[in-house]
């Protein structure tokens, strides 16, 4: 395969942010688009998530995470979209120019008139939540583990105790109960649950696996292999709580613990970056702050559904293409989105209140504390009540989406900023 | 009929140099070292300083190991390819309190010999906009520097490999082997091997040894833990090394820059019995976050991307100058008991340092003690650093990939480590056999994802390279095996 020198749009990564922005641009109008992925194959971490739950959204289907992602590789090659595979880009500058190094295609410069930054996001590790103990083999992040049993298809371990009530965390649980492993427990230090409830249904309820809420991890015991974990409850500020403590035998720990956008990239070429999300600063298009770069998915926020990271990119993609065929930045006002009440943040940061004229204008947000109650999501500005919408509960570990309502859009036009809360109804 | 003129027991920093000085010498050696790979002690755990010599107590082999090896790193890094910076520290005063004690330390710094200098608390500001705003002034030792911990044990052992020494690992000294007192030879897990001299460079272990061959020596070991954070570089950067005002048993709680450019945070010093503990604790890392926020207060918890422990082997060894009352200082020294045993025991901070020249001293011993020494003709001091990708100019990227394509795939994306790199290092003159070994000599997995992306990979690779299967490939040594079973092969 040849690689041109100048594309329209480049995104990077694979995943289903990248494959969805690079399909939209081309379908948007953008000649030239090529995605660089640094694994083998495109697809992302989709690929080793072969467990269903994925395209009830979009799809109103129930597939399992290859599927999907094969859906939309189709779509990409067979509209045209460009793949530099088993390449890693090394540097962007701010005149869009790319070099990437790889194996298969050496070292690669290429220049190209938008960017969409589509990198995903890692998982939190020991360090990040400064867990004590050992450096033993059998610590690992719950999607390396996920790596290893479903596509490198070897066991991590026989005794596994899962610290972090995360999605992925879960879906292990059962992952490798199926594989012949056994699950003692999975601990969470918050009071509630951090991933989705049918997870915690489908992956620990229905295979009757443990989940102790408010517990964190004391120590890790075992020089050479892990042995076993200490236990201990914590309070409501993560206090440990004296004489809770219990040793519990096993040779394999998983991390669930959370997830970071990475943006080592997107950091190194000027683009700001929230630090309640992680990731940048992103108006309604999906643009960060240096016009004709955008991104999108978990490189943003980290999203529970694959959906919303396929809406996402689907959008950022038809932006960069718009971006492109403008050749020129737009001098719109961007009104600012802020976090209210109960809510931790909203995506995106700003809106332009033109782009209202083209239809709804999604928002997304976490709720910061849980109410298992009937809530009211509100859109306000200043004091004033444009929106509401009525939910069942709000949980910390389940997305909340609004739209801002295109007929809203005279009022939007008025507004100084919005605001955006969760409050009991 | 000899097997060795000399045998090392321990590849730590003090056994790989001075195996490098005696590779210069006609002379039959072996490293023996009883992990998997050399460097697992306090050698990968530590400050990565090297000392100026204004800290230890004038007049103790401490201070005089310290002084004469500090300028011996820079032909020795260029030499050996050690990533090596000359950056100078700064022991920071905090207050008017510790400004006082300023004074006694610049002393002390004059009275070894050290350049050093007091700056203002404003040249001090200036020169770290980082520090604590409360700076009242600072003690800087320009001679100071920071150095790669792992190829300060690496390079060394690699080059007196390509000299002629041998080296077996996941070999443990059990006992002397004597006849009719004289020394004869040593007992390992794998075998006696015959030789005249043995050096006693095992680290925490070392008093053991030393006690073997004098069971009245009240000479004892007493580790001391020391925990480390490493911070993340892409958020913070700081360039220089600073010091809190000493306590008395310690240098205190630091925050240093590194040659790999994240920030090392630590250590604390607590007593420990056991001598295989180095287990991180919430106490201890609680402490030297409490102790960094000191120096450096706008230190973000988000910013941790690892953590970990080392044991320092304190010793009691009393001054050799009886006139000073010191009672930790180095023990270096021709065994009475055991003629050819040569004891290198106590060796902490400024061990590192103070490595180069401890090997030097060891020739000067044996030279004493009768062993007849001829330099070969044809010792090779050079030992070339193997590239790293992510360190070259965009121009020896592009040529070194042209050379080997498997310099352009990136196996561990946070410290842009290739797999290239992961093979010349499987293959290296002391090849790197776990992943830990791997971690050491490129710095994979050191990252901010900690390994979570690349050592699914690595693993392939190391199995791929030395034809085993990926069940057997450890994290560092037998029994830390990473994978137990293929999926579906459930046992009954």
């Amino acid at each position: 395969m040849s690689i041109k020198d100048r594309y329209d749009v480049i995104v990077i990564g694979s995943g289903p942010g990248g494959l969805a922005a690079a399909i939209s641009a081309k379908k948007n109008g953008a000649k030239d688009v090529l995605i660089i992925e640094r694994d083998v194959e495109p697809g992302g971490i989709l690929l080793q998530c072969i467990h269903n739950g994925f395209g009830v959204e979009i799809f109103k289907k129930d597939l399992p995470g290859p599927s999907y992602a094969q859906h939309f590789i189709n779509e990409a090659f067979s509209t045209g979209v460009e793949f530099l595979l088993d390449t890693m880009v090394l540097q962007i500058t701010p005149e869009k120019r790319i070099t990437a190094s790889s194996k298969r295609h050496g070292f690669v410069e290429v220049r190209t008139k938008a960017i969409v930054l589509a990198m995903g996001c890692r998982e939190r590790t020991r360090a990040q939540i400064r867990l004590p103990g050992t450096r033993a083999a059998g610590i690992f992040t719950a999607g390396t583990a996920q790596r290893w049993v479903n596509v490198e298809g070897y066991m991590p371990g026989k005794n596994f105790v899962i610290l972090g009530s995360g999605d992925i965390g879960m879906i292990m649980a059962r992952r490798l109960t199926f594989e012949g492993a056994h699950v003692e427990r999975v601990l969470e230090v918050m009071p509630y649950l951090s991933g989705l409830t049918r997870n915690y249904v489908q992956c620990l309820l229905d295979f009757d696996i443990q989940l102790q809420l408010q517990r964190t991890i004391k120590n890790i015991i075992g020089k050479k292999r892990v042995e076993a974990i200490e236990s201990v409850a914590v309070d409501k500020k993560w206090n440990p709580i004296p004489g809770t403590e219990e040793i519990i035998p096993c040779d394999t720990l998983l991390l669930s613990v959370g997830l970071i956008p990475e943006n080592e990239l997107s950091r190194q070429i000027g683009v700001m970056i929230d630090p309640i999300t992680g990731g940048p600063i992103v108006d309604d298009s999906f643009q960060t702050n240096i016009p004709g770069i955008f991104s999108a998915g978990n490189v943003v926020h980290v999203y529970d559904l694959v959906d919303w990271v396929t809406e996402a990119g689907l959008t950022a993609g038809k932006s960069a293409a718009r971006w492109v065929s403008s050749g020129s930045q737009t001098n719109a006002i961007n009104l600012p989105v802020r976090a209210g009440e109960n809510v931790r943040y909203a995506v995106p940061h700003t809106i332009q209140p033109d782009h209202l004229a083209e239809g709804d204008i999604r928002v997304q947000m976490r709720v910061r504390q849980p109410i298992e109650k009937p809530v009211w999501v509100e859109v306000r500005s200043g004091e004033k009540l444009l929106h509401r919408k009525g939910e069942p509960y709000a949980r910390p570990g389940e997305m909340v989406t609004i739209p801002i309502k295109q007929k809203l859009m005279d009022e939007v036009k008025s507004a100084k900023d919005l605001t955006i809360a969760i409050v009991e109804r | 009929m000899i097997d060795f003129d000399v045998i090392i027991i321990g590849g730590g920093v003090i056994g790989c140099m001075t195996a490098r000085a005696l590779s210069r010498y006609q002379l039959k050696v072996l490293l023996i070292e009883k992990e998997s790979d050399i460097g697992m002690g306090a050698s990968s755990a530590n400050s990565a300083i090297i000392h100026a010599g204004h800290d230890p107590l004038p007049g103790s082999l401490k201070a005089e190991m310290n002084i004469k090896a500090n300028p011996m790193w820079d032909q020795l890094s260029a030499d050996l390819g050690i990533p090596f910076k000359r950056t100078g520290a700064y022991i920071v005063a905090i207050g008017d309190e510790d400004c006082e004690c300023l004074d006694s330390l610049l002393q002390r710094g004059r009275e070894n010999g050290v350049a050093c200098e007091i700056i203002s608390a404003e040249e001090m500001r200036n020169r770290e906009p980082l520090i604590n705003p409360q700076v009242s002034g600072a003690l800087f030792t320009p001679t100071a520097g920071m150095v790669d911990p792992f190829a300060a044990c690496i390079a060394p052992l690699e080059n007196a490999i390509e000299n002629g020494v041998q080296v077996k690992l996941e070999t443990a000294f059990l006992s002397f082997l004597t006849k009719d007192g004289s020394l004869t030879g040593i007992h390992t897990n794998q075998g006696d091997f015959n030789c005249h001299w043995v050096i006693n460079a095992a680290g925490v272990y070392s008093d053991e040894i030393l006690r073997q061959a004098d069971p009245e020596s009240t000479f004892t070991i007493i580790p001391r833990k020391g925990e480390y954070y490493i911070l993340d570089k892409s958020e913070i950067q700081l360039n220089n090394i600073l010091f809190p005002v000493p306590s008395a048993v310690s240098k205190g709680i630091l925050v240093l820059g590194s040659t790999h450019g994240n920030v090392l945070v630590g250590p604390n010093s607590t007593i420990e019995e056991d001598r295989e503990d180095k287990a991180v604790t919430a106490k201890g890392l609680n402490e030297i976050w409490l102790g960094a926020q000191k120096l450096v207060p706008t230190l973000q918890p988000g910013s941790i991307i690892a953590v970990f422990a080392g044991l320092r082997a304190s010793g009691n060894a009393p001054c050799p100058d009886c006139s000073i009352d010191y009672k930790h200082d180095f023990l270096i020294e021709a065994c009475t008991q055991l003629k050819g045993l040569i004891n290198l025991a106590g060796i902490e901070s400024p061990g590192l340092t103070a490595s180069p020249a401890i090997a030097e001293r060891v020739i000067e011993i044996l030279q004493q003690e009768g062993l007849k020494m001829d330099l070969k003709e044809n010792w090779n001091p050079i030992r070339k650093a193997r590239p790293r990708f992510h360190h070259l100019s965009m121009a020896e990227q592009k040529q070194l990939l042209k050379k080997d394509p498997r310099y352009g795939r990136v196996i561990c994306r946070c410290e842009m480590v290739t797999e290239g790199e992961i093979i010349a290092e499987i293959h290296a003159p002391l090849p790197a056999r776990t992943y830990d070994a791997i971690k050491r000599r490129t710095w994979l997995g050191t990252g901010r994802c900690l390994g979570s992306f690349d050592m699914p990979r690595v693993i392939e690779l190391l199995a791929d390279e030395t034809c085993q299967p990926v069940t057997s490939i450890t994290k560092k040594g037998p029994g830390s095996e990473f994978l137990f079973r293929l999926t579906k092969k459930v046992e009954a």
